[in-house]
């Protein structure tokens, strides 16, 4: 009798099926090629609610192969919920070695930060996107924000940071702030904080983005001009800190985070917390190198 | 400035617009000596067809007809705001006046928008967006001409309401808290902002009380003066035409059935339907 080795293994390797996996590689190819463009794609189920991760899995799923090393942290941390769950997840659908150490890891998955050490070459980037489009607060039809972005349209987008600045001072977007890719598309850059995005500009390693729920990829390649909007005479600007120090390990030039305790005090402690762990072992992790926390004072 | 045959500004040639199926004997068997537009074999309506005209720098043209005779249809065909069915029309600033506008890429379009057009329509909320301060809504038009600096964009937008008698004060208010008539008075600061050689004006004094309606007037017949703007003027109020236009433009039935310098008309019309509404003015 002929044996049929189809069903040994309950799931395929990286739990999606090899077809909708090519279908995701070859979206991701485009997204690629036209950097900030957002390529519609299947977005397959998951056991997972669409909207909880799923586009960064996909991503994540469609391209790990089995010499991978897998990271993944959700608003910088590797031991939050999300993260922890998602990560159990990859490694017992693919086997393959996980790690919180971010210069190790080739796959970073990451929901709402970039990692404070800088990445190389062999590292790709992945986000969870809950909202792809950046037009999408100025104009709610999609076939509109596709047409503006087909004709670049983006006059309203301008306005809306004008009237920001108009009415209270400054430009009010702290998490997610649009940026223009390649000089083109105007790109939401997932919620990361101000503080973030210009480690995007010229990076080094490849950043996909996947929004499950709204069913969208798009990426930036290494090396590609990453621009956040700015007027000629309002800046953009990264978070303040105003000299605020990390509790743990007396560092300044990094995210921090306000932690509040029951006897009323707070103190500040670096949110990224593989480069916490590092600085707080004296090793000496490279940062990513930018003009806006260059200027931050010793 | 003499008007010569090729110094027009803006050309326009056998300009149609169609809804629904039509044949050629659509064309043929409406107009006003059929006294309708609708084609009695397909039914289809056309708005307006064999529209031809000239229109040279800083003069100001009517178009008048009776509600229904085209004349919203042409200029919001040279505006793009709808698709033409036949025609085409030249803009000398554009490719000296070699390519036919209306058919250009929408990015073309909307730059010839932007730089060589403006427009103010009968409803400010056709012309403005009232999510938007009417600083904002300026400034959207003058970022479409490529200003992105937050100071420069203030000082033209005060300057513009200024000329336009809004009060600078009021210029982080949305146009949705003010009165009509100085929302048409923003509508008019939005659409010369960044000075563009051509105007379209449609029905922009209907549903303003007498007064503000001399005062927009006003406005406008200053702005010719200063700015030098060509404009095309559609109105149904023949005293409007009277105050703004040099020459005139009669519709019928989406058909010109008279042209002419506006005082001739006014004073001698020839065709029948001009007769009828120079002598129904009170």
């Amino acid at each position: 009798m002929v044996e049929n080795n189809k069903y040994i293994n309950k799931y395929n390797f990286a739990f999606i099926d090899e077809a909708t996996k090519k279908e995701i590689r070859r979206k991701l190819l485009k997204a690629v090629a036209i950097p900030g463009y957002q390529v519609p794609y299947s977005s397959p189920e998951m056991p997972i609610a669409r909207g909880w991760g799923t586009g960064g899995l996909h991503v994540t799923l469609a391209i790990i192969g089995k010499t991978d090393i897998f990271k993944i942290i959700d608003q910088g941390s590797d031991a939050s919920v999300n993260a922890c769950n998602l990560r159990n997840f990859v490694q017992s659908m693919t086997d393959v070695k996980t790690t919180f150490d971010t210069s190790e890891a080739t796959i970073i998955q990451t929901r709402h930060r970039i990692t404070e050490e800088e990445l190389n070459e062999n590292q790709i980037f992945v986000y969870q996107v809950p909202q792809p489009e950046p037009l999408r607060s100025v104009e709610r039809y999609e076939n509109k924000t596709r047409q503006m972005h087909g004709e670049a349209d983006y006059a309203k987008m301008w306005v809306s940071l004008y009237e920001q600045f108009v009415s209270h001072g400054d430009i009010m977007l702290g998490a997610g702030y649009p940026v223009k890719v390649n000089s083109r598309y105007i790109m939401a850059p997932s919620p990361i904080p101000r503080w973030d995005i210009p480690n995007l500009n010229l990076s080094k390693a490849l950043h996909l983005f996947g929004a499950g729920r709204e069913k969208r990829l798009y990426a930036i390649p290494p090396f590609t001009k990453v621009e956040p909007l700015e007027f000629e005479d309002i800046k953009f600007h990264i978070e303040d800190f105003k000299g605020s120090v990390c509790s743990k390990t007396g560092y300044k030039k990094a995210f921090l985070d306000e932690m509040y305790y029951d006897d009323g005090s707070t103190n500040f402690v670096i949110n990224d917390s593989n480069f916490l762990d590092k600085l707080f072992e004296k090793e000496q992790p490279t940062q990513h190198e930018n003009k806006y926390i260059n200027q931050i004072a010793e | 400035m003499s008007n010569t045959e090729d110094n027009w500004l803006l050309k326009v040639n056998n300009l149609t617009k169609i809804y629904g199926d039509y044949t050629e004997n659509s064309i043929i068997n409406t107009g006003p000596e059929f006294n309708s537009n609708i084609c009695p074999e397909t039914g289809s309506i056309v708005a307006c067809a064999d529209i031809n005209f000239e229109l040279y720098p800083g003069e100001v043209l009517g178009i008048v007809g009776e509600s229904g005779s085209g004349k919203s249809t042409v200029v919001k065909l040279l505006y793009f705001d709808m698709e033409q069915s036949l025609g085409s029309a030249f803009l000398k600033p554009h490719l000296d006046g070699l390519a036919n506008i209306l058919e250009e890429s929408n990015q073309k379009k909307r730059w010839i928008r932007n730089y060589l057009m403006g427009m103010v329509y009968q409803n400010p909320r056709d012309g403005l967006n009232f999510k938007f301060s009417s600083g904002g809504n300026i400034a959207e038009k003058l970022i479409m001409g490529g200003n992105f600096h937050v100071g420069n964009i203030r000082n033209r937008a005060t300057d513009l309401l200024e000329k336009t008698e809004v009060p600078v004060l009021r210029m982080d208010d949305k146009p949705a808290s003010f009165s009509g008539g100085m929302q048409q008075r923003v509508q008019i600061s939005k659409a010369i902002a960044n000075n563009p050689p051509l105007l379209f004006l449609d029905e922009v004094t209907t549903g303003l009380d007498v007064s503000v309606q001399a005062k927009v007037l006003d406005l406008i017949r200053e702005l010719q003066q200063d700015l030098g703007i060509a404009m095309i003027v559609v109105s149904h109020d023949l005293s409007v035409i009277r105050m703004l236009t040099d020459r005139t433009i009669v519709m019928k039935n989406g058909r010109i059935v008279e042209r002419g310098l506006t005082d001739q008309i006014l004073q001698d019309p020839q065709h029948e339907y001009s007769q009828l509404l120079v002598s129904s003015l009170l």
